[in-house]
């Protein structure tokens, strides 16, 4: 799978967090990668490790009580996991920068907009204190911010939530980097903002030339932006391949099912599809198939064997051997 | 209501935003409504300026008030009697030609000898004070950001090497004291060997054991801080100041050494909560140091507490320093101090009683001012405080 042309390479990574009695397993075995220019989109629900898989690129997840189990994270070639923490500090922010869920409580309340921009260009480059000033008024002009040097002089409570989310996003751009994990960014955002925001990060994308690691599980906002799309459940990789793909013919029946639970026009008047059940607890998933307990195609397999990705080519895999090719014989893999 | 707000906001991007209003001024429209703590604050900025210009108006070979000048002829004037000018030599003659607040048993002017030892009051204050709160943000930061990080077995063993051996080097026994240095250096040099092995996956018994998590730092600050808490600090002040010799900046470390407990808990509290916000992770993410984080993000953020605890622990340690110059262990005579003015006039508190009333209310208009200014703050600074009025 290492593609020497992807920017980041996420390997077999396995995180477990450790608590008195039991390990829960909130990445289980994730492979996926992030080409240059290229927006990927982690989606799943609640709970299936996406955050943890963001927190682990960036090195931040906390250990104890987590741990790296497993696998590499290679970016640019390089196994992040190797690196100590002074070389990780040197590539975060500087090289790959994160946007977070909570654009209200992101930002630091004692301090301006301009310190904090002033400091993320500051951290990894020398530049002379107008430098600085001129290069963040630049970047809040970048992000849709009117009137940059007034804002600059003013403290987060003086922002609203859609602009606060800019600010980060400038923050995040201010040392140019090649990767941006953005960690469902527009959650916190009402959807007139949220369209904003989502306009705003494609522009910069193509003006900057970045890559796009974006967490969510909005559908919505997943058919809008991404280029491929990666389904996560229970800590795996259940379903990944270009947007389209995935999107309109899907293979895996937990995205099938995410799908046909999606509210719209043609379903009006008809009670909506649920997935019957609830995700596992991530210390005590069921064995084979995290997902045949609430799957509609479940076979006796399924809850004895540990299923293999399914290749149905052009970088299309779904880890169901039921739905390919019924299953016979063939676990894929 | 604040999500309309924000919609209306979005929508107009060059309209004015929230209210311009700075967090100075949302500060002092909250602390105007307490009387108390305005006249608190105004006693405050009195006293702060009545120290400068006394340190000013004393000091030097020639003052314009001699707190030191000996005058027997005038001794015990009640306040506010004018010179006896006869029988004074002309250097001699107070230069306000008036006793404000008296003179004592040696006929010095009680008035210069207040304005002296205000200086000493202030600089003791402001000097403990500023060590405590040092000491109490430097560990009650340490605990509350790495407190659940563990001392391991070779941490602890090299550090007690160190101990036990500079202890021994105090105590002038060099041959032992020497080794055990020694033997703290070698624990090191073992932890650097061992740093490779403890990353691979199979660990020796040797590195396990190197390795094994003893107690956590949250537990070794906070429980030196119950220790410290322990002692009655003020017996613990005297038998300090009894073995040192007794001089003003002794008073002041010594003070501060010893109060810093409150802060430190006030900031670990404040960081145990401030480490789970958001913007801390935003800053990691950002690729700052743990130095800059806990320096320069969080304690801005955890000062309200500390300002609050550094005004009363003000009015504390004036408190105590007047304490021991009154006991005598302060510093040290012919300087005057508020302690000493009142404890040279106690033998004279029916002949003279400005001598025990003038510093005795001096000492209580400062402290109850500082009490006051720091409950105000309190209020302001707590919004879980602010319901009551």
């Amino acid at each position: 799978m290492a593609d020497n042309k992807a920017l980041l390479s996420v390997e077999e990574l396995k995180v477990y967090f450790r608590s008195e009695d039991e390990v829960a397993r909130a990445v289980d075995g994730v492979s996926f990668d992030v080409g240059r220019e290229e927006t990927v989109c982690l989606v799943g629900e609640s709970g299936c490790g996406k955050t943890v898989t963001a927190l682990s690129v960036m090195g931040l997840v906390p250990i104890p009580p987590g741990e790296i189990a497993g696998g590499k994270i290679l970016f640019r070639a390089k196994n992040l996991l190797d690196f100590n923490d002074s070389d990780m500090q040197k590539v975060r922010g500087n090289q790959i920068a994160m946007i977070f869920q909570e654009p209200l409580t992101s930002l630091n309340p004692v301090f301006t907009i301009g310190d904090q921009i002033g400091e993320a260009i500051q951290i990894h480059q020398t530049a002379t204190q107008s430098e600085v000033v001129e290069r963040s008024q630049q970047l809040l002009k970048d992000v849709g911010i009117a009137d940059p040097a007034q804002r600059l002089r003013d403290y987060p409570h003086q922002l609203s939530g859609g602009q606060r989310q800019r600010v980060m996003i400038a923050m995040a751009l201010a040392c140019d980097p090649d990767l941006v994990i953005a960690d469902e960014p527009t959650t916190a955002l009402d959807v007139t903002v949220q369209a904003q925001i989502l306009r705003l990060l494609d522009t910069i994308q193509k003006m900057r030339s970045m890559s796009v690691l974006y967490i969510t599980h909005d559908l919505g906002v997943v058919s809008k932006i991404a280029d491929r799309i990666c389904v996560m459940y229970a800590g795996i990789i259940a379903e990944q391949g270009n947007k389209d793909a995935v999107l309109k013919t899907p293979k895996h029946p937990y995205t099938q099912a995410l799908l046909a639970s999606l509210p719209n026009r043609e379903k009006r008047g008809q009670r909506l599809y649920s997935i019957p059940g609830t995700v596992p607890n991530p210390a005590y998933k069921p064995d084979g198939c995290p997902f045949h307990p609430r799957c509609q195609h479940t076979i006796q397999n399924c809850s004895e064997q540990y299923p293999g990705m399914c290749d149905y080519g052009d970088g299309h895999h779904a880890r169901c051997p039921v739905l390919f090719e019924g299953g016979k014989g063939n676990w894929c893999d | 209501m604040q999500n309309t707000e924000t919609d209306a906001q979005d929508i107009q991007l060059d309209a004015p935003l929230a209210p311009k209003r700075t967090r100075l001024e949302e500060f002092w429209r909250l602390f105007r409504k307490n009387k108390l703590a305005i006249a608190g604050m105004v006693f405050f900025i009195l006293f702060f300026f009545l120290a400068i210009a006394g340190f000013g108006l004393t000091r030097g070979d020639n003052p314009l008030l001699d707190p030191a000048m000996v005058r027997l002829q005038d001794k015990l004037r009640p306040p506010l009697a004018k010179p006896n000018l006869e029988r004074l030599q002309a250097n001699e003659i107070p230069r306000l030609g008036v006793y404000i607040f008296g003179t004592d048993d040696l006929g010095r002017d009680v008035f210069a000898r207040m304005l002296q030892g205000s200086w000493v009051s202030l600089t003791v204050g402001f000097v403990a004070v500023g060590i405590a709160v040092l000491i109490g943000i430097f560990l009650g930061g340490i605990a509350g950001y790495y407190g659940n990080r563990h001392i391991r077995v070779g941490q602890l063993l090299a550090a007690a090497f160190f101990i036990v051996g500079a202890l021994l080097l105090v105590g002038k026994l060099i041959w032992s004291g020497s080794a055990l240095l020694i033997g703290g250096a070698g624990c090191i040099f073992i932890s650097i060997l061992m740093k490779k092995a403890a990353k691979a996956k199979t660990k020796s018994a040797g590195t396990r054991f190197w390795y094994f998590n003893t107690i956590s730092i949250d537990t070794v600050v906070m429980r030196f801080v119950d220790i410290m808490l322990c002692f009655p600090s003020f017996f613990l002040i005297l038998t300090v100041v009894a073995l040192l010799p007794a001089s003003i900046y002794n008073i002041m470390i010594v003070i501060g050494l010893t109060s810093w407990m409150g802060t430190t808990r006030f900031v670990r509290a404040e960081f145990l909560s401030l480490r789970e916000q958001d913007f801390v992770a935003a800053a990691r993410a950002l690729g700052l140091s743990n130095f800059r984080i806990i320096f320069r993000h969080m304690v801005p953020n955890a000062v309200a507490p500390v300002l609050v605890s550094a005004t009363i622990g003000i009015a504390t340690a004036i408190l105590t320093e007047a304490g021991l110059s009154f006991l005598g262990f302060g510093v040290p005579p012919p300087h005057a101090t508020w302690g000493n003015i009142l404890s040279d006039g106690q033998r004279f508190i029916f002949d003279a009683p400005w001598l025990t009333f003038v510093p005795g209310i001096a000492i209580l208009i400062v402290v109850l001012s500082f009490n006051l200014f720091g409950e105000g703050l309190r209020d302001v600074l707590n919004p879980k405080l602010r319901e009551r009025n």
